[in-house]
């Protein structure tokens, strides 16, 4: 069982990186957002697999779903174009090289995946662990945390989606009168 | 980007009308059943909000306007925060600190379940609306470069 969840693991990881490369790397647009979809649709399977089943529900639904659609909206409006062929520069890959030979080093320094003992698990996890269902009443954890004890940040999160409501209504939100039509009327 | 009208397409606007309940009973499900198993607001409202953008994809964004105006889903928008803060404030009224749930009723962990109910209410409503505001802004942008 263990080795075939291991197994599972590396599959799927494999099959991430296939998917993240082919997206960056093929010149159609749309074959690109499809595969960005793809690539949440395994992530999804990913935190369902680590055990983070509101997270992979949350991906699935946004990053499937709503992100992939409003990527296609957005290549209709402007018009799907394949990418131009770049030639090779030596300064920006040398840069990311770098960067990413750093970012491996710190990876490979964190603590495995699960560890009861790493710092993240003992400071306050515990505190959570042993109380939560005692003050607040509601067996999941998850939203007991995000809700009731960290409910100042998810009052932020809400403020941001809010925003970025905002933002989107503030640059594209204008519409010219025309004749007939849903057009004919300002967005009031 | 509205289907034409063929006989083709007669198959997706059936098989839409009859999926949307499902998916709506669905995002309710998994927004009341947040406190008891994976869920809460931010997926419930992504998922509702799918089901009104797939009519909306189908039917066209007037027969949408018709369900949902424009100005519903801007005041759902600031409302659904605006319930988030005003539970901040009641209970800053009621004496404790902003968003300290305990006060709200006379059982500390009854309060609990109620604050906490009320935020992803709130958290799902703000989460709904900004989804289908922002399809509603990029279609309209559709229409309007294509006539």
């Amino acid at each position: 069982m263990i080795v075939l969840s291991g197994l599972l693991h590396v599959i799927l990881l494999s099959l991430l990186v296939v998917t993240a490369a082919s997206a960056i790397f093929t010149r159609h647009l749309l074959v690109s957002t499809i595969l960005l979809g793809i690539f949440s649709l395994l992530m999804a399977i990913q935190y369902l697999m680590l055990g983070a089943p509101d997270v992979a529900i949350t991906e699935a639904a946004v990053g499937a779903g709503i992100s992939t659609l409003l990527l296609l909206l957005a290549l209709w409006i402007v018009g799907a174009k394949t990418k131009q062929e770049k030639k090779f520069e030596f300064g920006p890959f040398l840069a990311i090289m770098i960067t990413v030979c750093l970012l491996v080093a710190a990876m490979l320094q964190l603590p495995d995946i699960g560890v009861e003992d790493s710092p993240a698990q003992t400071h306050i996890a515990k505190n959570y662990i042993a109380n939560s269902e005692k003050q607040t009443g509601i067996p999941n954890m998850v939203t007991s945390i995000l809700a009731s004890y960290r409910s100042y940040d998810t009052f932020g999160e809400t403020n941001v989606i809010f925003t970025a409501g905002l933002a989107i209504l503030l640059l594209l939100g204008g519409i010219k009168k025309r004749k007939g039509g849903y057009g004919s009327k300002k967005i009031q | 980007m509205v289907l034409k009208k063929s006989n083709e397409d007669r198959v997706i606007r059936l098989i839409v009308k009859f999926l949307i309940p499902f998916i709506l009973m669905y995002g309710l499900y998994i927004q009341w059943n947040g406190e008891y198993s994976a869920g809460g607001g931010f997926q419930a409202g992504v998922i509702c909000a799918v089901a009104f953008i797939v009519y909306g994809l189908v039917y066209g964004l007037d027969v949408l306007s018709t369900i949902l105006p424009f100005v519903i889903v801007r005041f759902l928008a600031s409302l659904g925060v605006l319930i988030y803060a005003c539970v901040g404030g009641v209970t800053l009224l009621l004496g404790g600190n902003f968003l300290d749930y305990n006060v709200l009723l006379q059982d500390p962990v009854a309060g609990q379940k109620l604050g906490i109910i009320l935020i992803e209410v709130g958290v799902g409503i703000t989460v709904f609306a900004v989804m289908v505001l922002i399809y509603y802004v990029f279609s309209n942008r559709l229409t309007d470069d294509k006539k």
